[in-house]
């Protein structure tokens, strides 16, 4: 085991190298000139361009730039954003619970409404519900997400007043936010209605988040179910005289889980990467966000390190879910 | 006394094609502590009229009977529920492929103790220890670190007296053993085969061997039901079967045993088993059989008396016993 997760460290190397070269490239392939955005609408005299350029080091060849921003990042100094003239690495530490806090409850929301619906429709298969399921998740999974994300905001924050529209806790509350996960620090606070004020707030976005995996994971593990529901130790199970409910959660399921920790595995790369759209509809103050805003302003620092930390997540979560296999799945158990 | 007791029995599946009769109205009697065979080529339907009787058919498959009871019990009228509490107890089965008949997930051991505590509500402690006697029981060496392998780790042979264990579990009045040995090293097979034995010498069950392997069935059975296209076409202690077959089919393959040819060429039985679509309108047999005539192929013979072995058949073979033995 300790020598699989040392090889697969030893592979992050390579991915590692490449993400800080696409990174780096990436941005400055964009058109627009981060001197240009930051002086404004007013412009900038020559003299002050060339100053300026001199102490970012962009006058200086482009390998040269690339190296002094390799190694910066080797001494783990991720430079310093244009905009805020806060550390990157801060930066995205102070945003980053925000977009994990709303990407474990929407993972949380798909699998836990997820599973057990699929459970039901393979084990009904063809009858109403089956269908239902497939035609509904079929639905959720090619739906524009802004549109869903509009149309739960129109009947539930507008008609009904049920959530709020945006932000992750009214405005009436403060708290310090010793973890940054809001649904922590408002318990901890101790004000009255601060956690159930964030968990409203919660709400919109976790749904809207959450429905494409959710969509994924029903197609997905119905097929796995339905698979596993022929194998011959279904069967064995049968002859042992064990309740329905018995083998299809417990006998078919633990069987059918790999693809559904797959599709979990595919789907927090693009959840940690922030999700885009839904946090810039609901104003949800984490790495999406974050991230396109820098995008815009040719924040070089902030969208090299920004991306790099995101690929070091995701390839230190894919390492993660490549170990649950073998937890789930003895056979692929890594000796 | 019959433990189990079949009258009428016929499954139906219902395929894309129309309805497919698998077992065609199966009488059959299993006693206690008896060893009975069920013989027959591929597509007999062999394991059909058993699967049905532990409720394991799929939902496409339709049973109808005049009768199945176990132990006194009319299986027909049972509830879902209730029968659950007899399958895997009382009415226990294993299958043909080891290896895919336990669930990769789990050790073996816990779905030993899973079995123990469903059925008889056995503490943890007690779960274990009669895990490791039943281990023992079937001879697995080193029961107390083998309960704790999965199913891959361990040999089809280890897999296949895995399944026997859980199997006996619960002490079954009456074991189905569906093709236990064709998926083993012919090695293995007999050990399976005395190992069964042994269990029913011990315990006093029933038990049905279900096989295509005469050999099998020679050293194994003491009745043997031959089943040919979802019909039981004749019924036998093993002795009489083998010394004096009465169905030309039973005869042919007996004829086709390697141990009986008396030429360079094995005698084969031409043709296949008629499947949905070619079903014969007489005898079932009469596309195959040398002895055919103008009536098998148009009438259904019925089944003779129990000297003959209730064969089906218009032309019996060795009607008269003392010529034949």
């Amino acid at each position: 085991m300790l020598n699989y997760v040392l090889a697969r460290l030893l592979t992050f190397i390579p991915t590692f190298i490449g993400v800080t070269l696409v990174s780096f490239s990436f941005i400055r392939a964009l058109p627009g000139d981060p001197i240009l955005v930051m002086a404004g609408e007013r412009g900038i005299s020559e003299e002050r361009y060339a100053e300026l350029a001199a102490q970012y080091g962009y006058d200086r060849p482009i390998l040269v730039q690339y190296w002094d921003y390799l190694t910066g990042v080797l001494h783990g100094d991720l430079g310093v954003s244009f905009v805020t003239k806060r550390p990157v690495w801060d930066e995205f530490f102070s945003l980053f619970p925000a977009t994990l806090e709303l990407s474990i409850c929407a993972m949380v929301f798909a699998v836990a409404l997820g599973l057990p619906a699929v459970v039901i429709a393979a084990v009904n298969r063809g009858k109403f519900f089956d269908r239902a399921l497939m035609s509904t998740a079929l639905v959720g999974y090619s739906m524009p997400i802004f549109w869903w994300a509009l149309l739960l905001i129109i009947v539930f924050s507008g008609n009904l007043q049920w959530t709020p529209v945006s932000g992750r806790i009214g405005l009436q509350y403060y708290f310090p936010d010793p973890t940054g996960f809001m649904l922590i620090d408002s318990l901890a606070s101790g004000q009255k209605g601060a956690f159930s004020s964030a968990v409203r707030h919660l709400i919109l976005p976790t749904i809207v988040l959450g429905t494409i995996p959710l969509a994924v994971i029903a197609r997905q593990t119905r097929s796995a179910m339905l698979e596993v529901l022929g194998e011959d130790y279904i069967r064995t199970a049968r002859a042992k005289g064990l309740a329905p409910a018995r083998i299809n959660g417990i006998h078919a399921l633990r069987n059918a889980l790999i693809p559904v920790v797959t599709v979990i595995e595919l789907s927090v790369g693009t959840l940690l990467a922030g999700a885009i759209l839904t946090e810039t509809i609901f104003s949800w103050p984490g790495i999406g966000k974050w991230m396109v805003d820098s995008i815009f302003r040719r924040d070089y620092p902030v969208v090299q390190g920004g991306l790099l930390l995101v690929a070091v997540l995701v390839m230190v979560v894919n390492l993660i879910v490549d170990m649950l296999y073998g937890l789930i799945n003895p056979k692929i158990r890594k000796r | 006394m019959t433990l189990l007791r079949l009258r009428n029995l016929s499954v139906e599946f219902a395929t894309a094609s129309g309805r497919f009769r698998a077992v065609d109205g199966i009488d059959q009697d299993v006693d206690e502590g008896e060893i009975l065979a069920i013989v027959g080529e591929s597509g007999s339907g062999k394991p059909v009229s058993m699967l049905a009787v532990m409720g394991l058919l799929p939902w496409t498959a339709t049973v109808t009977a005049d009768e199945i009871t176990f132990d006194g019990q009319d299986l027909l009228k049972m509830e879902a529920a209730a029968r659950r509490r007899l399958i895997g107890k009382d009415l226990a089965m294993i299958f043909q492929e080891p290896m895919s008949s336990l669930n990769p997930c789990f050790t073996v051991g816990w779905q030993i103790r899973e079995a123990l505590r469903i059925h008889l509500g056995m503490g943890r402690r007690e779960r274990q220890a009669r895990a490791v006697e039943l281990f023992e029981q079937v001879g697995i060496p080193d029961p107390v670190k083998r309960l704790s392998a999965f199913p891959h780790q361990l040999s089809g042979g280890m897999n296949q007296r895995v399944m026997i264990a859980m199997a006996i579990a619960c002490k079954p009045k009456l074991l189905i053993a569906d093709e236990p040995t064709t998926a083993l090293d012919v090695t293995i097979q007999a050990q399976i085969l005395d190992l069964l034995t042994a269990l029913r010498d011990e315990t006093g069950m029933g038990l049905v061997l279900i096989t295509h392997d005469m050999g099998v069935v020679a050293e194994t059975a003491e009745r043997v039901s031959v089943q040919y296209a979802g019909q039981k076409i004749e019924e036998q202690p093993v002795g009489p079967l083998f010394r004096t077959p009465h169905h030309p089919y039973t005869g042919a393959l007996l004829d086709a045993l390697p141990e009986r040819a008396t030429d360079r060429h094995l005698p084969t039985i031409p043709g296949v088993v008629p499947g949905q679509f070619d079903r014969p309108a007489g005898c079932l047999f009469s596309p195959r059989c040398k002895f055919a005539d103008a009536t098998c192929k148009a009438q259904v013979p019925p089944a003779l008396g129990p000297e003959l072995g209730r064969a089906r058949c218009f032309h019996p073979l060795n009607t008269d016993e003392r010529v034949a033995s």
